[in-house]
């Protein structure tokens, strides 16, 4: 697939008016998360979640500086910050978690013989669509609903992690941060200089142009 | 000197933040403990805020306490959506029924200031016949309120928050002009504009809460487009920067970071005061009277957890109905791309509107009505509609979000019928303060169904008539929360007056969404404040009589 928006990297505004102290502060510290730190889960579990997330939200090999996404989902759990609710079918966020995790990998492990992170990505596909669809063997998984896990915390947690992270602003075409400066042009197919250029057919290279002088 | 807000209380040693200053502090009196002030106010969001504000200027004493902490947004809010979830409500909550609701960023704050530091800033009175619905349009309940009332104390919380809004709004009765002017339409807008005119209906911008010009010390909305995750700038006008600095000039107390766990009473029945939680311990409040403002989940909570001996059933509840009632709006939107680059981040969320099916009952088979918006989303919640509603991961998740800027979006703000199945209860899990949690529950009525099909079905044509291609619904969201403590004429189906006072303790008040009978379809919080408003009146009104 081409780069909708090549050369464009949010991070370049890092010192213009878009972000203020505090952003250029959390900021800096989510670029900071070590890729493989993990508090909350188990070596054992790690490379399971570390397969799912990259099912889940996959990035492009060749980037420099990926999304940590399952150490952004392990701070958010060895931190216990929830969202402000939990569905009454649902355990509390860890533990769900964890029995869920346990559960994928014996699914696995009977399906196949394999653990979940030594399966090929077609099968963890398949795998990760059955939970999806409710079509999972019972007894690996108790009374943990596996469709709302899935929906519910799983594509929650994952997905809200790696759009949090300037790497995936970039690859959208986000503005980012935006304080104090904003933006000026409001209507159909306008940018400021400070946004993202696209590549239309043709394009491209004007695009990457236009994307080398944001800041 | 530290000074995090999150943990350490700000308002406290004589003085609270300057929300307009980095660093900045201005002068607060303060009440001792044992000083039974006139009022303790339990919230400082739309309601709580607004009433301690007018309650000081009329010369009652007040305490005003909050769970949350004390923002100064310039120096405390990052352009981020994953960090500014500390703006929400995040305690855990149990939700259930046919439609269980989705909480924390989504509807509840936890900030002095409330919800309005991170909402949307839609500033939209009533429709007058909602006030009357039972009588008038056949569904739900009567409010004890009358339109024409309301609508003068619209004009004043409108003035106080400096709306913009357009000359001539084109549904309802005269109202005065906006204090300031509309904000440019972005492209998000022009869709629905697009829309409405070729479906034949009337649109407007949005009547909005953040300002087109320099107000005082708010520089004028720079369309940052962050509004939901808390302004940095202070261009919002929300109870933040507007009610609570002038309830502190006035001389109201604010205390953040305080947790109120349960109100008290004496023999007679009476309140006393509040037992709350600051600074790693138990306090108490003694007051002449309490108001609950802590929003449509919290206060019942409170109320229920107050139960003692002479109320089992919780303060306020002789009719049995705290908790019950409770009321979210339809926040279902249809969804579409644009061959033309919309860039939806950019400006307040929601620049454009129409109110038709607010205002047109012909051709409805439903009760009630609905305003639809134009729609900013920003990167975590959009990613979040594709996947937690839509399904999509891996490859396709991907794909779709690299459209995000060719994306465009209606959405409503529907009225959803009052059911006293919906309803907030308590569990046997407990929270951090080893309070018990909240249960909510909600199943939708055939009749909110068939407004939302209907809905969707216009909405749907409408962004077709304006060139969106690969249209699909998103047909479960919910936003804001109502009821919960309904007010009433009578004392069998009404927990307080139409002054906000309970039927059953005299000392008690509610002044919150909770009050709400019906929900409307517009967003709430103008006739919020407009309540509280009136409520400040109408005490100061008793007080003089010597009624309180
Ligand atoms: C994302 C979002 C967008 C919105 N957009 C709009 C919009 O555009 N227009 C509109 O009109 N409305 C909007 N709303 C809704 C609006 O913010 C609320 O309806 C309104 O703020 C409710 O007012 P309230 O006083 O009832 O409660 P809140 O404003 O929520 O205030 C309640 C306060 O009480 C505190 N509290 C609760 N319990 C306790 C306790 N036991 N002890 C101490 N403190 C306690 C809480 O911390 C909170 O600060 C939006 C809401 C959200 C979340």
């Amino acid at each position: 697939m081409p780069d909708r928006y090549p050369g464009y990297e949010v991070l370049q505004k890092r010192n213009s008016p878009s972000w203020n102290d505090k952003t250029r502060a959390v900021i800096d510290q989510r670029m900071a998360i070590d890729p493989n730190h993990h508090a909350f889960f188990t070596d054992a579990e790690w490379p399971t979640l570390r397969a799912i997330c990259e099912r889940i939200v996959p990035q492009p090999p060749d980037r420099a500086q990926p999304a940590p996404v399952a150490a952004m989902v392990d701070e958010k759990m060895h931190k216990n910050s929830g969202d402000g609710y939990r569905d009454a079918r649902l355990p509390p966020m860890r533990e769900a978690w964890r029995r869920a995790l346990a559960a994928l990998d014996a699914e696995a492990t009977s399906r196949y013989g394999r653990r979940f992170h030594e399966l090929g990505a077609l099968l963890q596909d398949d795998l990760l669509k059955a939970i999806q669809n409710g079509g999972v063997a019972q007894k690996a998984w108790g009374d943990l609903p596996a469709k709302l896990f899935f929906e519910k915390r799983l594509l929650h947690d994952v997905v809200s992690s790696y759009y949090a992270h300037p790497a995936a602003w970039s690859e959208i075409g986000f503005g980012g941060p935006a304080s104090p400066r904003g933006y000026v042009r409001m209507s159909f197919d306008r940018r400021d200089p400070w946004e993202a250029a696209e590549a239309r057919p043709g394009s491209e290279a004007k695009a990457r142009a236009e994307n080398a002088r944001v800041g | 000197m530290s000074d995090d807000a999150e943990h350490t209380p700000r308002a406290i040693d004589g003085h609270a933040p300057d929300v307009f200053h980095h660093g900045g502090w201005v002068p607060m009196r303060q009440h001792g403990e044992d000083d039974a002030v006139d009022f303790a106010i339990v919230g400082t969001g739309a309601g709580g805020g607004t009433l301690a504000c007018k309650l000081a200027e009329y010369g009652f004493s007040v305490v005003a306490l909050d769970a949350g902490p004390y923002w100064r947004p310039l120096e405390d809010f990052a352009s981020d959506e994953h960090h500014q979830a500390k703006l929400y409500w995040t305690d855990e909550r149990i939700v259930g029924g046919d439609n269980p609701l989705q909480l924390g960023a989504n509807n509840s704050g936890k900030s002095v200031g409330g919800s309005t530091v991170h909402f949307a800033m839609v500033s939209l009175r009533f429709r007058p016949e909602w006030f009357k619905a039972r009588s008038k349009l056949g569904y739900g309940a009567d409010w004890p309120l009358d339109w024409r009332e309301m609508w003068s104390y619209y004009a004043e919380v409108e003035n106080t928050l400096k709306i913009s809004g357009p000359v001539n709004y084109p549904w309802g009765p005269k109202r005065p002009r906006y204090p300031y002017r509309a904000h440019e339409i972005n492209a998000a807008g022009l869709v629905l504009a697009e829309g409405a005119e070729a479906l034949g209906i009337a649109w407007s911008p949005t009547p909005l809460a953040t300002v087109s010009a320099p107000r005082g010390q708010s520089p004028p909305c720079v369309y940052r487009g962050m509004c939901v995750i808390g302004c940095s700038t202070n261009a919002k006008q929300s109870v933040l920067t507007t009610w609570l600095p002038r309830a502190l000039k006035a001389g109201a107390e604010i205390r953040d970071l305080a947790m109120v766990g349960r109100i008290e009473h004496d023999k007679s029945g009476r309140v006393t005061g509040v037992r709350y939680h600051r600074q790693g311990r138990w306090r108490f409040q003694r007051a002449k009277n309490v108001v609950v403002a802590g929003y449509s989940i919290e206060t019942p909570r409170l109320l229920l957890n107050s139960a003692s001996s002479r109320y089992p059933d919780g303060l306020a509840n002789s009719s049995g109905l705290v908790g019950k009632n409770l009321m979210v709006q339809a926040n279902q939107a249809v969804w579409g791309i644009m061959e033309r680059e919309i860039r939806a981040y950019k400006g307040p969320p929601s620049l454009a509107i129409t109110e038709h099916w607010n205002y047109t009952d012909a051709g409805k088979d439903f009760f009630g009505g609905y305003a639809y918006m134009s729609q900013g989303p920003l990167p975590l919640v959009w990613s979040g509609v594709q996947a937690s509603k839509r399904g999509l991961w891996g490859r396709p998740l991907i794909d779709e979000m690299e459209r995000y800027n060719h994306h465009v979006g209606l959405k409503i703000v529907g009225e959803f019928m009052p059911q006293e199945r919906n309803r907030v209860t308590l569990t046997d899990e407990r929270d951090q303060y080893g309070l018990p949690i909240p249960r909510v529950t909600y199943s939708y009525c055939d009749n909110d169904k068939r407004l939302i099909a209907h809905s969707l079905a216009f909405m749907r044509q409408a962004l077709e008539a304006a060139g969106a291609t690969e249209i699909w619904d998103e047909t479960d969201d919910t936003c804001h929360l109502n009821g919960t403590a309904r007010m009433g004429d009578d004392p069998q189906t009404s927990v307080v007056n139409a002054d906000c006072r309970s039927w059953d303790i005299p000392n008690l008040w509610i002044c919150d969404g909770s009050v709400f009978p019906t929900v409307g379809g517009v967003n709430p919080s103008l006739t919020i404040q407009a309540i509280a408003c009136r409520t400040a009146d109408r005490i100061k009104a008793r007080a003089a009589h010597g009624e309180l």
